[in-house]
């Protein structure tokens, strides 16, 4: 068995939590994995990108047209990974967009969102997320990533359970955030609704 | 802590170096930390935090040194008086180690001393991608080089064998792939002891002339006996998959060619050089003369290829060999799965059918985070020097003032080249010349070349950025921290008595955060005739940013009179346009609240209710 993702975002928006809290919870179950990123100069509010493998895998990069879901905290971003991932695979993406500063300065531009999911469903599924919405709901739009990571639990893309992911987000966070976070992971969850799994 | 726990771990390849020096029983390490190598020191110095919080005694010292060569000197040291020693830097840094370097390779060492280099092919966070296996060659060191981070662990403790074995430092070569991977690492029981050294003296340790040319002799010696180390050393690995043709690899490629061998279903011998240097001669030999072709796939320099076309050569092996220049294998950049797999599937004839996917997205570059102070430097600085300023810059987060609106970085090569540099362009050119660099960059090699323009007097404005860290590597201690890496109390250097102690006459410390002062302190600057230093003192703003207070800035919309300065002069990425109203993005807002000062409308003002 070989299942790759990759997540993708905006340094800051904390994807390297994600991709690490999801590297544990396989772990947990005993399977092989490997994450990779990038660190120091190519951080700095730039884009990141981080692989989970799972299972068969020794390579830390993923292969283009070869993932089998990109989760994307940002639409710019899931658009700009695209060929990373599988024709018969999916984008799952939140959709508030974060401009680069250079745009504001008058260099390019962001491309309307509507263009963005047009094209990503060009190639492959596509399930949006508000996932800011539901992260104020929730109590804190820091917890973004764990919204996130809860409605890509809920697509069983990756052979883990629930309860594994939980239990590595209350030992990853300090006690007055774990509440949070799992209700965060929760919500992110609720909103992936049985049909929409079923046809994915 | 999860680092010292037993059983299966998730670690960084960093991490995971780390821990095979704490199961080696390290009695040393020392570093200066530079991307990707950085979290391997940091990862002692938080084991080394964590027992005293906890009451005990580390059985470790670690030290964040004011450079690499320092550090080298310092490790060395220790190894020559019996101690393990580990020292770790990024690639460039071996260059500023190298001078030490290449003589400890003929002095040696008792301890096991293990140097890792952590290279960065592609440049992700570097100046060049240059190779420094390389180094080993050089030097005449053995090497080894890590597939992943359970071999990165495994090859730090046996490289603390080698090194004893052959009284010689060992290079850990490791690229950013490998040192920023995650994966699954065995970790074992261990007990560390605290062990003192012993110095005795042996006269073959003053390299002068007459010492150095009996050094080299011995030195070639150990290489004989490292090569006998390499021809039998588990780490050089022959896998048959069947088929007439080789592939010899190293390092993270060996991953792209295996996953390619399944993906593609190629049939071939495979030879995985762990220890790739001295390379195992005998065992090349027989490898190729049971093969028709032979693909080498390395990144970067054709190191493995130049010496094994060499040995096919020298014996006579009728083979025919690839590398460099074959399919998609360049000299430049990483190599990837994609790469590697398309050199495989055109060396066997296989198909390789990927179509090609363009997509055209607006680029996302790192930027200096809202609330640095250093954009509030950049700011003011611009405001009043003249147009065509040469800016010399150096390596930290401010090289990022590269970038517009700033372009407050012209010229750059090295740590230290900032003033370097700035002693040159304000001889060669009639232009003004305003050099910047970082705090730990000023103490790691800034000082050489200011006491240069000290004493030459050279007619630069010298500005020194100090936010009280070494920020783009992760907030390791430096110098001027009261803190060093082990958690002990330590004597923090005095910046601007350090400077004034050089013979700077005009010297100013502003906060940049103050904008009107800061744009005083460069007018009077440029005015002076000679060297000026301005510090420029404000803490990185990601330092203690759990414990701030939220606050938030916001737009009156009334007020506002989209003059755009906020973005076109200023460009804190906080800003953004929505539709025609100019907004601040109240998760990335960080309160530093000096954009209230180049507001000329008076438009930004505190937000009343802090976020959660």
């Amino acid at each position: 068995m070989k299942k790759s993702i990759l997540i993708v975002g905006v340094g800051g928006q904390g994807v390297l939590t994600a991709a690490n809290i999801l590297a544990k919870s396989a772990l947990k179950e005993g399977y092989n994995v490997i994450t990779s990123e990038l660190h120091g100069m190519a951080q700095r509010g730039g884009n990141v990108e981080c692989a989970v493998r799972i299972g068969d895998v020794l390579s830390p990069i993923v292969a283009d047209f070869s993932a089998d879901a990109i989760l994307s905290f940002e639409p710019l971003e899931a658009l700009r990974n695209l060929k990373k991932v599988k024709e018969e695979g999916i984008v799952i993406t939140d959709v508030n967009p974060i401009i680069p500063p250079l745009i504001s300065l008058g260099m390019g531009s962001y491309m309307p969102v509507e263009e963005i999911f047009e094209k990503i469903s060009s190639h492959c599924k596509l399930l949006k997320i508000n996932a800011d919405e539901i992260a104020r709901k929730a109590g804190s739009l820091l917890a973004k990533n764990i919204v996130m990571l809860g409605a890509f639990s809920a697509l069983n893309i990756f052979p883990i359970k629930e309860e594994s992911i939980l239990e590595v987000i209350r030992e990853s966070f300090p006690e007055r955030y774990v509440e949070v976070n799992i209700k965060a992971f929760e919500m992110g969850r609720e909103s992936i609704n049985e049909d929409m799994n079923e046809s994915i | 802590m999860e680092l010292l726990g037993v059983g299966k771990k998730i670690l960084l390849g960093n991490e995971a170096i780390a821990r095979g020096a704490l199961e080696a029983d390290v009695d040393i390490a020392t570093t200066y930390p530079g991307t990707p190598s950085s979290e391997i020191a940091d990862s002692l110095s938080a084991v080394a935090r964590y027992l005293k919080s906890i009451g005990e005694e580390p059985k470790f010292y670690f030290q964040y040194s004011v450079n690499e060569k320092v550090a080298l000197e310092f490790a060395a040291a220790s190894a020559v008086s019996g101690l393990r020693a580990l020292t770790c830097m990024k690639h460039v840094g071996m260059n500023v180690a190298s001078d030490a370097f290449m003589t400890y390779a003929y002095v040696g060492c008792k301890g096991g001393h293990v140097i890792v280099t952590a290279d960065d092919p592609s440049c992700h966070s570097s100046q060049n991608e240059q190779d420094n296996r390389l180094y080993a060659k050089f030097a005449s060191l053995p090497m080894l080089e890590p597939s992943s981070p359970q071999e990165a662990k495994d090859m730090t403790m046996e490289a603390f064998k080698l090194s004893e074995e052959l009284e010689l430092p060992v290079i850990l070569r490791t690229t950013t792939r490998i040192s920023h991977t995650r994966g699954v690492v065995e970790c074992n029981e261990f007990e560390m002891s605290k062990k003192h050294g012993k110095f005795e003296k042996n006269g073959l340790m003053v390299t002068v002339p007459d010492v150095a040319r009996k050094l080299h002799p011995i030195l070639l010696e150990k290489m004989e006996k490292a090569e006998r180390i390499s021809e039998e050393s588990k780490f050089n690995i022959i896998e048959d998959f069947g088929g007439e043709d080789g592939i010899i690899t190293s390092g993270v490629s060996y991953n792209y060619v295996r996953e390619a061998i399944d993906d593609l279903g190629i049939k071939c011998k495979l030879l995985k050089l762990g220890m790739s240097y001295p390379l195992p001669r005998k065992k090349i030999i027989d490898f190729m003369n049971g093969c028709r072709r032979i693909l080498i796939v390395e990144e970067l320099e054709p190191f493995l290829e130049e010496q094994i076309m060499a040995i096919a050569k020298e014996e006579g092996v009728n083979v025919i060999i690839y590398g460099k220049g074959y399919s998609s294998l360049s000299r430049c950049y990483e190599y990837t799965p994609d790469i590697v797999g398309k050199a495989m599937a055109d060396f066997f004839g296989k198909e390789w059918n990927k179509k090609e996917m363009s997509i055209n997205v607006a680029p996302r570059p790192p930027v200096l985070c809202p609330g640095c102070p250093h954009r509030a430097t950049y700011y003011a600085v611009k405001q009043v020097s003249p147009p065509d300023t040469i800016y010399p810059t150096d390596i930290g987060c401010y090289t990022l003032g590269l970038l517009p609106p700033y372009k407050t970085a012209d010229f750059l090569l090295c740590m230290g080249s900032s003033f370097g540099s700035a002693c040159g362009f304000s001889h060669a050119t009639k232009q003004k010349v305003i050099a910047f660099i970082g705090d730990s960059t000023f103490y790691h090699a800034g000082l050489p070349p200011l006491v240069n323009a000290v004493h030459h007097n050279h007619d630069f404005v010298a500005i020194i950025l100090d936010n009280s860290t070494t920020a783009m590597t992760g907030h390791q201690p430096h110098p001027g921290s009261n803190v060093d890496g082990m958690g002990n109390e330590a004597m923090a250097m005095d910046m601007e008595s350090v400077v004034r102690g050089l013979g700077v006459k005009h010297i100013e410390v502003v906060d940049p955060r103050n904008i009107e002062q800061t744009k005083e302190a460069v007018k009077r600057a440029l005015e002076f005739k000679g060297l000026s230093v301005i510090i420029s003192k404000a803490p990185c703003i990601l330092l203690g940013r759990k414990k701030r207070e939220r606050v938030t800035y916001e737009i009156d919309q009334d007020k506002c009179k989209k003059c755009k300065i906020c973005i076109t002069k200023f460009a804190c990425p906080a800003f953004y346009f929505d539709e025609e109203d100019i907004k601040i993005n109240e998760s990335l807002c960080t309160g530093c609240g000096v954009c209230v000062q180049i507001c000329p409308f008076n438009a930004i003002g505190r937000k009343s209710e802090g976020i959660k």
